[in-house]
């Protein structure tokens, strides 16, 4: 009887909990009436990729409250919704319906490229304005109501390439990347095709898949044998910081160039940071920036942990519904397709001074227009170069 | 059981599938029902479908399968490749899904055939510990695999996109790596997977009591028995797992139509998912088929309504697994739940005899 009685317990425990989740949300809605925007943000906020969503999230609820405290957007305030998606495409969708349910009307995300593909064809259904941080691959804007923060996946090997060419870095390179992963392979099609334009000669081109990244010694050893001078490495930080360990266990030492999954490698945990002086990557966001001492004060302050640049992407994306919303002129009791459409065109003609970039502008297609940013690591800092 | 009794199980089962659709439809056509729950029903379907299916292998046939997730990559695959190749030439989205759910399903079913031939003279844990590789295979190949066509035809390669050489004119990417099929049409309806799931319940519960099933169950039960009475083991064995694993094709044919992107990730087709639809079925009982789908439809379930905890939901449901793993199946809480129901039904027969 004890055992029935314990399960009855823990059922009515799951039962009530949930019945308050609930609760508490509606309340909240009602509470505040219908005079806010309510703006969802979807991302990951558990599971491996957590760091990006949770920066996001964080940067978001930050910008909200900056934008409330300064009085909202034409007077009226802004509601925040965060909902996990776990990076994975089919529970973006169901945070996106979830926000749906609760009335959401504009959205930020999804953080991740693959999720915010599933969740874009949504929205263009529904008519809803989506501007993601973070969602890099080419596919994530193509419906016309949604916009991004982040340079697209090709243009971002594009500009690596171009930058290395420019700048005369090295003319022998060797990229390794992972195939399995839509971003790596992304940015290292547009590299190649780019390479050729610029004089860069590929020596080297190895891959390898998120089942085997824990050891890159082969693909190392044929860079190395390669000669190539630089390693492109277009992919996340956590990998990163294992290529460079074991480059340098095996006494290789060339430039190793990084993009933006770069961005994160000085606080892994365990990993000696001296070992990332003097690599390079191209990043839209530097915490050590003069420009964005206020942003990382505020956000060390709020969370204690030191903004990335997922982060950055968000804190630009709700100053730039801020920016865009106020052009247009719309209030929180139009409905979210008739806040869309007046949003669709202010986008393109609004101008914002952001965290990642100066006088970014946006084109129709949903692309952002400004300059790539290139930095070194130099003394445990990012100094821009 | 007798064949009485036989009907009314699976007259309950139907019907459980058929109030669960009324209900729901109900509630849509009054508005009642939330967009959380909308799009929840295509992957509810999906996962009741692979719960039976996978149900046949492990449950009836008796065999430890954590390849599931591999033979739904295949269809899913086959079948929104064939959806996005014949946009031209069949205009109708009704049309091309329906082909590729035939598609997707002979694929997934000659492939099961072909891993059955040499996998299933393997037992128990060898033959888990190879289905668990023929996925992890299959995913990795999709990966790496790029198709595109041209006015030329069809061009394959393992390398990248580029060294397909397309058209540049003509050139439509069907397969890109690992970012897999993106564009495919969202033809899949919550209709649509009750049918699909009516039809799988309809295949498998007609194979059980038929005397297919029977020599498939006499397998399970005594392999050397069985073949002493001259039952083709090799045979029966090759069909239970070719049918479980076309019927995960179609359910692989259903996710990817009710996506825009499909991509052959870990998360989406890794062993995590096979060990995922496997938990459905340990959870709803071993030969089973009402239990699997009703243990497919709370889990998946589950954790969306568990959204207003925020970062608590994943341990809650961590939690409620093992909770109802423990009323399921622990000897102790079977026991009590059989004084329980002796009770009850004591109680039922005194009030009768006192009336």
């Amino acid at each position: 009887m004890k055992k029935l009685l314990a399960f009855g317990l823990a059922a009515a425990m799951v039962l009530s909990m949930s019945a308050c989740g609930g609760t508490s949300t509606t309340e909240n809605s009602q509470a505040s009436g219908d005079a806010t925007f309510k703006i969802g943000v979807i991302g990951p906020l558990t599971g491996p990729a957590a760091a990006y969503g949770q920066g996001v999230r964080n940067a978001a609820e930050l910008a909200a409250n900056e934008i409330n405290a300064a009085g909202g957007i034409n007077g009226v305030m802004i509601e925040l919704n965060a909902q996990d998606d776990e990076h994975d495409a089919q529970k973006s969708v169901n945070a996106y319906n979830t926000l749906k349910d609760w009335g959401v009307q504009m959205i930020v995300g999804s953080v991740t490229s693959a999720p915010c593909i599933a969740v874009s064809a949504e929205t263009e259904i529904d008519n809803m304005f989506q501007i993601t941080p973070s969602g890099s691959a080419v596919e994530c804007v193509a419906p016309d109501n949604v916009f991004r923060v982040c340079f697209a996946d090709p243009d971002q090997g594009a500009a690596a390439a171009q930058y290395i060419g420019e700048h005369q870095l090295a003319t022998d390179v060797a990229i390794i990347y992972d195939s399995s992963l839509e971003y790596s392979t992304g940015i290292r099609e547009a590299f190649v095709e780019e390479a050729a334009n610029q004089g860069l000669k590929i020596v080297a081109d190895e891959a390898f898949t998120a089942d085997n990244a824990t050891d890159f010694s082969v693909q190392l050893t044929k860079a190395k044998d390669s000669g190539a001078t630089l390693v492109f490495c277009p992919f996340y930080y956590q990998e990163a910081s294992i290529v460079l360990s074991q480059a340098n266990d095996m006494g290789y030492d060339p430039i190793f160039f990084g993009v933006d999954g770069m961005d994160g490698i000085l606080s892994v945990e365990n990993f000696d940071t001296s070992l990332a002086e003097g690599v390079m990557l191209l990043t839209p966001f530097s915490a050590t920036e003069e420009s964005s001492q206020e942003f990382t004060a505020a956000y060390e302050a709020a969370y204690g942990e030191t903004p990335n640049q997922f982060a950055a992407d968000a804190y630009d994306a709700m100053y730039a519904i801020k920016a865009a919303a106020e052009t247009a002129g719309i209030t929180p009791d139009m409905s979210a397709s008739d806040i869309c459409d007046a949003m669709k065109t202010a986008m393109t003609q609004i101008s914002i001074d952001g965290l990642t970039g100066s006088g970014m502008t946006w084109n129709a297609a949903g692309e952002p227009n400004k300059a790539p940013k290139a930095a070194m690591i130099v003394d445990g800092v990012y100094v821009m170069q | 059981m007798t064949k009485k009794k036989i009907r009314i199980q699976n007259a309950v089962t139907y019907g459980m599938v058929l109030i669960f659709w009324a209900v729901v439809e109900i509630m849509d056509r009054t508005g009642n029902l939330s967009s959380l729950l909308k799009g929840l029903l295509v992957p509810l379907c999906m996962y009741a479908i692979l719960a039976v299916s996978l149900n046949l292998t492990v449950g009836i046939l008796g065999e430890l399968s954590l390849g599931h997730a591999g033979f739904m990559c295949l269809g899913a695959f086959s079948g929104a490749f064939l959806t996005n190749c014949l946009e031209g030439a069949v205009p109708s989205v009704g049309v091309r899904f329906f082909l590729a759910l035939l598609l997707g399903a002979l694929v997934a079913g000659v492939f099961g055939l072909l891993i059955g031939i040499p996998v299933l003279r393997l037992k128990g844990d060898y033959l888990a510990i190879v289905t668990l590789a023929f996925g992890e295979i299959i995913k990795n190949l999709i990966n790496v695999l790029y198709v595109g066509y041209d006015a030329n035809g069809f061009h394959f390669s393992m390398k990248d996109t580029t060294s397909l050489g397309l058209d540049k004119e003509t050139g439509v990417i069907l397969i890109k790596g690992a970012q897999g099929i993106t564009g495919t049409p969202r033809a899949a309806t919550f209709t649509i997977g009750i049918l699909l799931l009516l039809l799988t319940l309809f295949i498998v519960l007609n194979l059980i009591n038929s005397r297919t099933g029977r020599a498939v169950m006499s397998i399970r039960d005594n392999r050397i028995a069985a073949e002493s009475v001259g039952i083709n083991v090799t045979k029966y064995k090759l069909m239970a797992f070719s049918i479980s694993a076309a019927l995960a094709g179609m359910a692989g044919v259903l996710y990817a139509h009710s996506l825009s992107t499909l991509q052959a990730s870990s998360n989406n087709f890794g062993y995590n998912k096979s060990i995922l639809i496997l938990v459905f079925v340990v959870l709803g009982g071993l030969g089973n088929m009402r239990g699997s789908i009703i243990a497919a439809v709370l889990l998946t379930a589950l954790p969306e309504m568990l959204r207003g905890l925020n970062d608590y939901r994943m341990l809650i449901y961590a939690i409620v697994l093992i909770v109802m793993t423990i009323f399921n199946s622990s000897p102790k809480a079977i026991e009590l739940r059989s004084v329980v129901m002796d009770k009850i039904r004591h109680k039922k027969t005194e009030k009768k005899e006192a009336a």
